[in-house]
């Protein structure tokens, strides 16, 4: 729609109110417009290989309009992984994940924060590091560790690890939110005769419940996109994340192309949806993040 | 941080340093008591992530593969990796990997977000902008994972990359493309790069938001173009973000892993293989621990010495703009 509006007469204006009236304006949106759907192209492939039979994609290659409106790939998927506990699993994990590594990230933060323990600027540069390393560095020991614990192939290793990951990250940011947090509310807090345990969860917690729901949906969402934790610690088929599932099944060369797409349209479906409820929360925390 | 106790104002004796009497149970008084609320942080902390990073590191100094008891064989581990062409392969692909997911993305992004915001969002609706911007962000919210499966399955031999250049009369350009030496670093980078755009875009439409918009308006009245209101107001007013995305994603360029598993393992020969694929592959393959552990340890090193000089080198662009 767009293309045709810029083939109207032209109008040639110099530099200057291009802006607000020109030509200019509708080329700068076409570009970008194209670029935008060029951007979504893989999607489109992805629809439209999704319901098509194998016969029908070897005959009439990737681009083909389906012949018919094929669903025994995306059926095939979704018991051949078994689709409905990998979808549990991972809602277990990043949900666990959440919830556990905002409460520890809290705690710390709090004495970070509002205590200002000795030493903390250490501390805190240490938990930042912490969020900074390469997963491999921790790999094999949290493998040989689990497994001497009885915690291979379980959930409870994978929530346990992430949790401790997510809170480093958590307790930098949430350390530097309640430094900034006004004295005067505590004091008045205390003069009340509330103490510390009462201060938190009465005072300080309603009072950056904001930025605790952005660490809420951030943790939730890396932790669901995790991939190398997971594929270490969760061998079967009863343990394994969605991510997992799609990544290992595609390892043994077992699916055809209409599959393959089948497998990755509902694996990615959860995180659209995500994406569509968090989007306000999500808009939100970017910003909070990059204001350290 | 340690000033802000004697830069807040004045209030009467809000200060925590100045003992006062009769004042029952001060936050801040005694920080000793606070210790408590870091007990569960900091044993979990040393189980998980402290822990492990020091085992590693011992590990790194002996050879192990994962049954018995390791040999302490000192630094060899190291030396041989100086003399390991896999390792310095993967290093280079790394210097790839950062300008496919630090150098385009950012500066594509600068160039998007400006003018999604300065063009299209104030001469259309900025609703239309908004709309752009999702499409741009959409690869940022599948797991990768998902994105690599995708894409690896694009880029087969009869994948849709090849089926569209059938299309368009283009056969002879048919190709392996993740299968052959010479296109696989590439094709991988335009993934990386296709993944990664959408996360400088929202960050850099965010920090703008920011900005007054009467500084364009003032610019615009003055006579200044697109690409001056870029330089003089879009630039330095988001600087802070851009050293953000600039540092968060060289260390996640640093760690990629996901995408290399999923598309191409490394391959093929090794013309894709970055650290983090080459340590889990000596790992959980080639069952040689102590060797996986010295590629992991060099890695850390180098990611903290980067992260080090970033915000080093932001601190003391922040120090300049405050005395300016």
């Amino acid at each position: 729609m767009a293309v045709t509006l810029t083939t109207r007469p032209r109008v040639t204006r110099r530099a200057g109110d291009r802006h607000r009236r020109g030509v200019g304006r509708w080329i700068v949106l076409v570009v970008v417009g194209v670029a935008a759907l060029a951007m979504l192209v893989p999607f489109a492939f992805m629809l439209l290989n999704a319901f098509k039979s194998p016969g029908d994609y070897s005959t009439n290659g990737p681009l083909s309009w389906p012949a018919e409106f094929y669903t025994t790939g995306l059926r095939t998927y979704w018991e051949q992984v078994d689709f409905p506990v990998k979808l549990w699993n991972s809602v277990v994990i990043s949900g666990s994940v959440a919830v556990l590594a905002v409460v520890v990230s809290l705690l710390s933060a709090y004495a970070l924060g509002i205590g200002r323990v000795r030493g903390r600027l250490w501390i805190i540069g240490l938990f930042l590091l912490a969020n900074m390393l390469p997963q491999e560095a921790l790999i094999y020991p949290l493998y040989h560790f689990a497994k001497e614990a009885g915690l291979y192939n379980t959930r409870l290793a994978v929530i346990i690890i992430f949790t401790v990951i997510q809170a480093a990250f958590g307790t930098y940011l949430l350390a530097s939110v309640l430094g900034t947090f006004p004295r005067a509310l505590l004091e008045a807090a205390a003069l009340d005769g509330a103490g510390r345990w009462r201060i938190l969860w009465r005072v300080v917690l309603p009072n950056i419940r904001p930025t605790i729901s952005v660490l809420l949906v951030f943790f939730f969402i890396w932790t669901w996109n995790e991939f190398l934790i997971p594929l270490v610690m969760l061998i079967d088929n009863q343990t394994q994340t969605i991510p997992v599932a799609l990544a290992s099944l595609q390892g043994d060369r077992l699916m055809d192309a209409p599959t393959t797409n089948a497998g990755a349209l509902i694996s990615l479906l959860p995180a659209i949806l995500f994406f569509l409820i968090f989007q306000r929360t999500l808009a939100r925390g970017i910003t909070a993040g990059a204001d350290k | 941080m340690a000033l802000p106790d004697t830069a807040a104002p004045p209030r009467a004796s809000a200060s925590p340093s100045t003992p006062t009497a009769g004042r029952p149970r001060r936050p801040g008084r005694s920080s000793a008591a606070y210790w408590l609320y870091l007990l569960p942080g900091a044993v979990l902390f040393l189980l998980v992530i402290g822990g492990p990073l020091i085992y590693t590191g011992y590990l790194s100094l002996t050879r192990w593969s994962g049954v018995g008891d390791p040999t302490f064989i000192g630094l060899d581990n190291y030396r041989n990796l100086l003399t390991d062409d896999v390792f310095w392969t993967s290093f280079k692909n790394t210097v790839a990997m950062i300008v496919a997911m630090v150098v385009v993305p950012t500066l594509v992004g600068l160039v998007l977000a400006a003018v999604l915001f300065d063009t299209i969002s104030r001469t259309f609706r900025p609703r239309t902008a908004a709309a752009l911007r999702a499409a741009f962000y959409l690869p940022q919210v599948l797991p990768v994972v998902v994105a690599g499966i995708v894409w690896g399955w694009i880029l087969r031999p009869d994948g849709a990359l090849n089926g569209l250049l059938d299309a368009v009369g283009l056969d002879a350009l048919s190709h392996d493309w993740l299968g052959d030496p010479d296109t696989a670093l590439p094709m991988v980078m335009a993934v990386m790069i296709w993944v990664q755009i959408g996360y400088p875009v929202v960050v850099f439409m965010a920090a703008l938001e920011r900005v007054n918009p009467e500084l364009y308006e003032a610019a615009e009245i003055d006579g200044a173009g697109w690409w001056r209101r870029f330089r003089a107001i879009t630039l330095p007013q988001i600087r802070p973000e851009t050293f953000v995305v600039g540092l968060t994603c060289t260390i996640a360029a640093m760690k990629v892993f996901g995408p290399i598993y999923a598309l191409t393992r490394g391959g093929p020969e090794n013309a894709t293989n970055v650290p983090s694929y080459f340590a889990y592959f000596t790992f959980f393959k080639r069952l040689n621990v102590g060797y996986g552990s010295a590629i992991s340890m060099v890695l850390t090193l180098i990611i903290v010495v980067v992260a080090v000089l970033f915000i080093r080198a932001q601190n003391r662009a922040e120090r300049r703009d405050g005395v300016l």
